[in-house]
């Protein structure tokens, strides 16, 4: 470890750091924000379920790559952009989730949902008061994978020169020097073990009823 | 009122779930639909609240054409209580009490002041009220259902099976405060159970249901048990429908014997147990125990105790059920069976003892009104003759 490097360099790793911080962060929002409606029409509507979460399913084994290059001439960006790179996590992040969202709208239990309707909830206000709060523990553990996905998946636009800690590992080869490297991957997983707790903590503050059964 | 006319529910897959049914749901009374399972009470049941669309005729409330309301808003006014409750998990109690009213357009602090009011009202405590459904047990659970479905005030009350999930004693107590709670709310109240004795026990008129969505009988509960209208029902009530029919007579003229007892603390005196001397024959083996407000507290075994024993809680052998005043003949009859004496105890108003009814008695009062009433079965015997000790009863007690 050539600890001198990484003081000389320090500035420029926080600055990746951030960078892949919010590169990770963005994708991870808009895509649940865009997986909630979706996956709920694929559980409010059997027929689109196969539809959608075959799409879904397809959509994911695009090569991340492949689809950092492609971007550009759809969304007519520069290859440079980071917005290539968010619009590709998002996709990803939604493809994982639109399932989860369905699978979690799922597990609700019947009753609990039959219960809502008999109190005389409409349906959108049903899903939104009722089920998606009941949804959130299933939904939670499906965006933490979804999160330490992404935050993996970001360096890998280092290929193609967008700034963020996956640069660390092009220089580390370059220069044939392992310094960068072992920071690169001590910093990803940092920062995956940051969104994982804040999402875990996210999860036990809007369960509070979950808690005290545990607890109980 | 509720009016079901000619209606019938087919499913899209061809399977008839309610067959041309036309009832009248008498308003202010319990009306219990009861049947085995797949007979369509449920599906009836939620016809009212077009939680199922008929698919043929028309279900009306007080003249109303359901179908004429907004289903949202239509439910909105009528209480439901489901199976296992149903309530919010994610809700704290006084929350899913207040569910309605927020609904309706009610300040969630006003609501969940008036949920306050309600738990007790279901017999919960106040502390409850904070509280997740999943830290009560399953009979609390039912009582902010309950609580839940009269948050409104609704008119009509839709139950359904709202019992079935609990321990029968806990469901002996639910149904005892529900019959309590009715009585002072007077609700127009469908209620669906598969077991006919709780019909019979609740219902002010019973909807017999047979597979296949037929209306097999629609009759007052004594009326059900005498007089099954074919096999189906005949059979669906049971082997002992005899017996509970007694249900409906009630024992107020039978014969109370005076009954020797003894105060808790006391000592066993001397002779007890051994007809030849001291309490003499009366009592025999067995001598009722009562605590200081004269109310039983069970039966000592004579043989088991030294003499100047005195006795306490543990020496005693439960009894069974107490007969009360206005208590039927099929309690009275229990009563005296349940017995380890063989001696029914009576009680009054304030359950102090006043003695015992012997089960030789009842029988002979069952005779009675049998004779009475010719070849017609108890509870259609005219109470007119002085002869027959016995009046009508609308109702279990």
């Amino acid at each position: 470890m050539n600890w001198a490097w990484l003081d000389r360099n320090t500035d420029q790793i926080v600055s990746w750091l951030i960078a892949h911080f919010w590169l990770a962060l963005i994708p991870t929002v808009v895509g649940l924000l865009l997986a909630l409606p979706i996956g709920a029409l694929a559980h409010r509507y059997r027929w689109s379920y196969a539809t959608l979460i075959t799409l879904a399913g397809l959509l994911y084994t695009v090569p991340s790559l492949a689809l950092f290059v492609v971007l550009p001439a759809i969304l007519g960006t520069r290859i440079l952009d980071p917005l290539n790179v968010i619009v590709a996590l998002t996709l990803y992040t939604l493809a994982l989730l639109v399932r989860v969202v369905a699978d979690a709208l799922d597990s609700v239990p019947p009753l609990v949902v039959q219960s809502a309707s008999a109190m005389g909830y409409r349906p959108l206000k049903s899903l939104i008061n009722v089920q998606l709060p009941l949804a959130i523990p299933v939904i939670g553990a499906g965006l933490r994978v979804a999160a330490v996905s992404n935050v993996s998946l970001v360096s890998v636009a280092a290929l193609l020169g967008i700034p963020q800690l996956g640069q660390l590992f092009t220089v580390g080869f370059q220069l044939d020097f392992a310094t960068p490297i072992i920071a690169g991957i001590v910093l990803c997983l940092l920062l995956a073990a940051l969104f994982d707790v804040a999402i875990q903590l996210i999860v036990r503050f809007s369960t509070p009823w979950q808690r005290v059964v545990k607890s109980r | 009122m509720i009016n079901f006319q000619s209606v019938s529910k087919v499913y899209p897959d061809g399977t008839p779930a309610v067959e041309d049914l036309t009832i009248e749901i008498p308003t202010g009374k319990i009306t219990v639909f009861v049947g085995p399972s797949g007979c369509g009470k449920t599906t009836s049941l939620r016809m009212i609240n077009r939680m199922i669309e008929p698919t043929g005729g028309v279900v009306l409330i007080d003249g109303q054409d359901t179908r004429s309301i907004d289903a949202p808003t239509l439910r909105r006014g009528i209480g439901y209580v489901i199976q296992n409750a149903g309530l919010f998990p994610h809700r704290t109690v006084l929350d899913n009490i207040a569910t309605v009213p927020v609904l309706q357009g009610q300040s969630r602090r006003a609501a969940r002041a008036a949920a306050g009011d309600l738990l007790a009202r279901v017999g919960l405590d106040s502390a409850m009220g904070s509280r997740y459904p999943a830290q009560l047990s399953g009979g609390q659970q039912q009582r902010v259902g309950v609580a839940r479905a009269l948050a409104a005030d609704p008119p009509v009350m839709l139950m359904d099976e709202p019992f079935s999930a609990v321990d029968p004693v806990v469901r002996a107590q639910l149904q005892d405060e529900f019959i309590r709670l009715q009585s002072e709310l007077g609700k127009t109240i469908v209620f669906v159970t598969h077991d006919i004795d709780e019909a019979v026990k609740l219902g002010d008129q019973i909807a017999v249901f047979a597979v296949g969505g037929r209306l097999a009988q629609f009759a007052r509960p004594a009326d059900v048990l005498s007089r099954p209208s074919d096999d189906f029902v005949a059979d669906f009530v049971g082997r002992d429908r005899g017996y509970r029919a007694l249900s409906f007579v009630v024992s107020e003229d039978l014969p109370v014997h005076d009954e020797p007892t003894l105060t808790l603390g006391q000592a066993v005196p001397a002779g007890a147990g051994s007809a030849a001397e001291g309490i003499g024959d009366a009592h025999g083996q067995w001598l009722l125990v009562v605590d200081e407000q004269h109310q039983p507290r069970g039966w000592l075994d004579c043989l088991r105790v030294p003499q100047g024993h005195r006795v306490s809680v543990n020496d005693l052998v439960l009894g069974g059920s107490l007969a009360g005043p206005d208590a039927s003949l099929r309690t009275a009859l229990d009563a005296a069976l349940s017995s380890p004496s063989g001696r029914g105890v009576a009680v009054d108003g304030d359950s102090k003892v006043i003695g015992t009814v012997a089960a030789r008695d009842v029988l002979a009062a069952i005779e009675q009104s049998r004779g009475a009433g010719g070849d017609q079965p108890p509870p259609q015997a005219e109470p007119a003759e002085s002869a027959d000790p016995f009046r009508k009863a609308g109702a279990a007690t």
